[in-house]
């Protein structure tokens, strides 16, 4: 059952009903949804989440939509492994990985569009669209499909054929939008209010987002009802940021697990670093950039939660990591040659700010580190191509044994 | 009559100009702020522009020659 019971503005507080809305009449300000927590508290239990279906969708009490009408594609319920090989690498005993990037389109996207379009086909939306540079597209497109929705995908002109061809399976209408960056941008925000359309992440966007929480909520259930001491997670938007500290708190509130002590860490790549350009500055308002970074699927300029990041790590003590653009494809190799992990860009942005933070002392050995990894790293093979040294021989042993020496 | 949400951003050298004044002198457009930030380096602001499509156009392009930024309201709606 869904006990989402209206949606609030998170600048002035003001209350709508749950309609296709994210916008706020009065000061523009952005719209989340709030639930009717003491409701919750009577219907949920540790027993009742373990007894519900192995993917996402078992914590839907605390989702805007419930599991019965789900779009569902065997979302979540990813693994979380021990990282023992990059532990001892960067001296931490207790170094957990979260991998989304095997979820059903190979990133945690699938979660967010999984509650969007379900909440579109509740609203009576025949079509569902987004405007994205991949791994948005390619969610939007498979879960339309799904679903039984047109589907309608905007990504810029340049994006590479892989990503293309990756939504483009599923079937959408694709279209291409020749233009700077923020051209395209204005152009798909104008289309999404003047259009009946569930833009995914723009009118659906305070039900999209919700989708996220699900990031927490399964660590602190697989880490044995407790939220970690550190979380690093990538920031692009800065929406799943928020969310993972959302979800633990509302687990906290609910008595599922104790009062939540997690320090926040996020990670960009220093091409596109608003968030930790504001974070280093110390002001809670990010100026605007033009993205040019490696870390594509990060690559948000202009990031609509930037505020409400800089809030969190304000409050909570955190920090926001620029790492060097050359350090997303290292980061994404350390991952893979410690942990047999292939994640995305965005995976190596995370990889690397843990790194940096480990080596600055920020951890304590023993803590319970969670490093959050969002995307595949088929997705964005280029960055690493660099790493394919084969060696070549002649079909016979000499050749074998002159050239081939097995290292580790 | 259209209306249009936008946010602007000033760069450190515009903050002192009287760029919203001048959208709603020079072109047939109504502006109504709804919440801004401005401080001595950079600052925004976010506003309802009500009138033509057209002059609504004009409007921002106008802007955008002066060397501020005009967003949605909604921040970047390309996503990774
Ligand atoms: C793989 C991956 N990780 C992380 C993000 C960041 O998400 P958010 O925009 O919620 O900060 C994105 C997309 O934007 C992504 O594609
Ligand atoms: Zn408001």
């Amino acid at each position: 059952m869904a006990f989402a019971s209206a949606l609030h503005c998170r600048e002035c507080g003001r209350e709508y009903p749950i309609e296709p809305n994210y916008v706020c009449d009065f000061c523009f300000g952005p719209l989340e949804v709030t639930y009717d927590y003491d409701a919750i508290q009577k219907a949920i239990s540790r027993e009742k989440i373990s007894d519900g279906p192995m993917d996402m969708w078992r914590y839907d009490d605390f989702l805007p939509v419930s599991r019965e009408n789900a779009v569902n594609l065997g979302t979540g319920m990813t693994p979380l492994l021990k990282a023992d090989n990059l532990g001892k690498e960067l001296g931490l005993n207790n170094l957990w990985i979260k991998n989304d990037a095997v979820n059903p389109t190979y990133s945690f996207k699938d979660r967010v569009v999984s509650v969007a379009s379900t909440k579109a086909l509740e609203f009576g939306f025949e079509t569902l669209a987004c405007a994205s540079t991949g791994n948005l597209a390619g969610s939007v497109a498979a879960h339309g499909a799904k679903a039984g929705m047109k589907t309608l995908v905007f990504i810029p002109a340049d994006l590479e054929y892989g990503k293309v061809i990756g939504a483009s399976v599923y079937g959408p209408t694709l279209v291409t939008v020749n233009g700077s960056y923020d051209d395209v941008n204005r152009l798909c925000s104008e289309l999404a209010d003047n259009n009946p359309w569930a833009v995914v992440n723009i009118n659906m966007r305070p039900y999209y987002s919700e989708g996220s929480k699900t990031l927490a909520y399964e660590v602190a259930e697989q880490l044995g009802w407790r939220a970690p001491d550190h979380v690093v997670a990538p920031l692009a938007s800065g929406s799943l940021f928020t969310k993972i500290w959302k979800g633990f708190n509302e687990f906290a509130k609910m008595g599922l697990i104790d009062e939540v002590t997690t320090t926040m860490h996020g990670a960009q790549a220093v091409g596109c670093s608003p968030i930790a350009k504001a974070y280093d500055a110390g002001v809670l308002h990010a100026k605007p950039e033009v993205p040019n970074t490696v870390a594509k699927s990060l690559g948000i300029g202009n990031p609509a939660d930037a505020y409400y990041v800089l809030k969190i790590l304000k409050e909570g003590g955190g920090a926001a990591v620029a790492v060097p653009e050359d350090e997303v494809g290292e980061g994404m190799i350390l991952l893979a040659q410690t942990e047999g992990i292939f994640g995305e860009t965005a995976a190596g942005v995370v990889v690397s700010a843990l790194k940096r933070q480990a080596e600055a002392g920020v951890f304590d050995p023993d803590e319970t580190v969670v490093a959050y990894i969002t995307g595949n790293g088929l997705k964005t093979q280029e960055v690493v191509a660099s790493s394919v040294q084969p060696i070549n021989i002649e079909p016979n042993m000499e050749a074998f044994e002159a050239k081939v020496n097995i290292t580790s | 009559m259209a209306s249009r949400r936008v946010k602007i951003t000033f760069p450190e050298v515009l903050v002192g100009r009287p760029l919203v004044y001048n959208l709603g002198s020079k072109f047939d457009i109504v502006t109504s702020i709804r919440r801004a930030d401005v401080g001595a380096e950079t600052g925004w602001v976010i506003l309802e522009l009500q009138g033509d499509e057209e002059e609504i156009n004009k409007a921002i392009i106008w802007a955008l020659e002066q060397g501020v930024r005009v967003d949605p309201i909604a921040g970047d709606v390309i996503e990774g």
